[in-house]
């Protein structure tokens, strides 16, 4: 093992290029599972209340979704947003946007197949209620959302657990470009095949300190939640 | 008082509801007009939900017809309480603004002053008692400004005194002119609250008379076994 700091040194001697990793790591995260709530939580909810022909062929290929193997994504967006690709010209490619709209789409299925059964349950609950009181479709879906949101805080756990542990992806559209693009997962990754496994243990460290206390708080979050909303 | 009630009659005209190949209700004529309470009076499994459900248009007949003045059930002026009314997970005064589908402090205050309920306005909805939840579905229900009022079995799990609060806004509501459709089994309650009685039992219309008249002397050997407190299956 090559001499140097240790990973607690690393940790708490104040490294402003970790600092810098763990930033990236979680602005990249909380963005691409804040994009895909924004898209996946209304389609769940559509899914949940409306019938329509392919609408159980979608429910399926989305709950197959929630295994997208990552590199597959990356692969993917890499095709979409290269020079040559359709998307080139916004030439975002190996910067942390690329990251995010990676992030998102392997995140997205997550949040909108979890959100489809959350709702669907509530919905057999509430249907006679909501009928009676006549009220309109799509506030039908803002009702169950909103009264659904301890739930779905879970679902969103599940997204931001999945994009923060995240390697292949990031690193095939970010490309791991040090001080740019690089996170804590590509990070630990490059850092382990250099052999420098204090830096790799001490991210790894951070990363799983990160994501007990993103839970903390969010679970922390829910219980006062519950206890103010019944 | 209110105008009169323009909506009615409700008229069930062989209005039938077959689900996977059992009848729940069977070729059923019945018609509701305005004036004191209809109670629903019967054993369990005996329709009576499913008649309510049938008129307020959550299930639609498999044969037959249940019309309002002649139209199908409106959007407007009609609402159900039900048996467990599910309490939307915000405040007791939230779930009336819910219902009013809009934040009218005053008209929240006098609705939940009406059903006692306005000193807990900032309470959770579901941490109510049973007796207080069935409250505020009634103060939810009457949001809606109905000039008909359909009630499940409200007071089937609740206590004495939480019966007599519920009861007590039911003879309030009924007093200011709204027409009270009620299903329930309790024959006391029937006793207190009835205009007019229909009896069900198995699917079936089986005595439609004015309360008294109904209690004194039931036409059917199947009333006067029921009000006699025979078991009738």
């Amino acid at each position: 093992m090559p001499d140097g700091p240790t990973a607690l040194q690393l940790v708490f001697g104040g490294d402003p290029a970790l600092y810098a990793i763990v930033a990236l790591s979680l602005y990249v995260s909380l963005s691409a599972v804040v994009l895909a709530a924004l898209l996946a939580l209304p389609l769940g909810a559509f899914l949940a209340l409306t019938h329509f022909p392919g609408r159980t062929f979608i429910v399926v290929l989305i709950n197959a979704f929630m295994g997208l193997p990552p590199v597959v994504v990356g692969l993917a967006v890499y095709l979409l947003l290269s020079r040559s690709g359709p998307l080139g010209s916004l030439g975002i490619l190996f910067t942390p946007k690329a990251m995010i709209v990676a992030q998102a789409l392997l995140v997205l299925p997550i949040i909108a197949a979890l959100t489809r059964q959350t709702i669907e349950d509530l919905w057999t609950e509430y249907r006679e209620e909501l009928t009676a009181l006549r009220v309109t479709p799509a506030r039908r879906v803002a009702t169950l959302l909103w009264d659904a949101r301890f739930s779905l805080v879970t679902t969103l756990l599940a997204g931001f657990g999945r994009a923060a542990a995240e390697v292949g992806t990031v690193m095939i559209v970010g490309g791991n470009i040090d001080g740019f693009t690089r996170t804590m997962t590509t990070a630990i990754a490059l850092e382990t095949s250099k052999g420098d496994l204090p830096l790799a243990m001490g991210l790894g460290l951070v990363l799983i300190v990160l994501i007990v206390a993103v839970n903390a708080l969010a679970w922390g979050a829910r219980r006062i939640g519950e206890v103010r909303a019944g | 008082m209110r105008a009169p009630v323009t909506d009615l009659p409700l008229a069930f005209e062989g209005a039938t509801l077959r689900a996977r190949g059992v009848e729940i209700v069977g070729n059923l004529t019945l018609e509701v007009v305005a004036g004191a309470p209809t109670v629903l009076l019967g054993p369990n499994g005996s329709g009576k939900s499913t008649l309510l459900r049938l008129a307020m248009g959550l299930v639609r007949p498999t044969a037959g017809r249940v019309t309002w003045g002649g139209r199908p059930a409106p959007d407007e002026r009609l609402a159900m309480v039900f048996q467990r009314p599910v309490m939307l997970r915000r405040s007791v005064g939230a779930n009336v603004a819910f219902a009013l589908g809009r934040r009218n402090e005053p008209r929240i205050r006098e609705l939940l002053e009406r059903v006692g309920l306005a000193a807990l306005a900032h309470r959770p909805a579901r941490r109510l008692s049973g007796g207080e939840q069935q409250r505020l579905a009634l103060a939810r229900a009457l949001a809606r400004d109905p000039e008909i009022l359909f009630l499940d079995e409200p007071t089937a799990s609740l206590d004495p005194a939480a019966t007599k609060a519920v009861e007590d806004i039911v003879r309030d509501v009924a007093a200011s002119g709204v027409k009270i459709v009620m299903a329930t089994h309790d024959i006391g309650q029937a006793r207190r609250l009835a205009g007019d009685i229909v009896f069900l039992s198995r699917g079936r219309l089986v005595e439609r008379a004015d309360a008294v008249q109904f209690f004194s002397l039931p036409s059917s050997l199947e009333a006067a076994a029921f009000l006699r407190g025979d078991l009738v299956i």
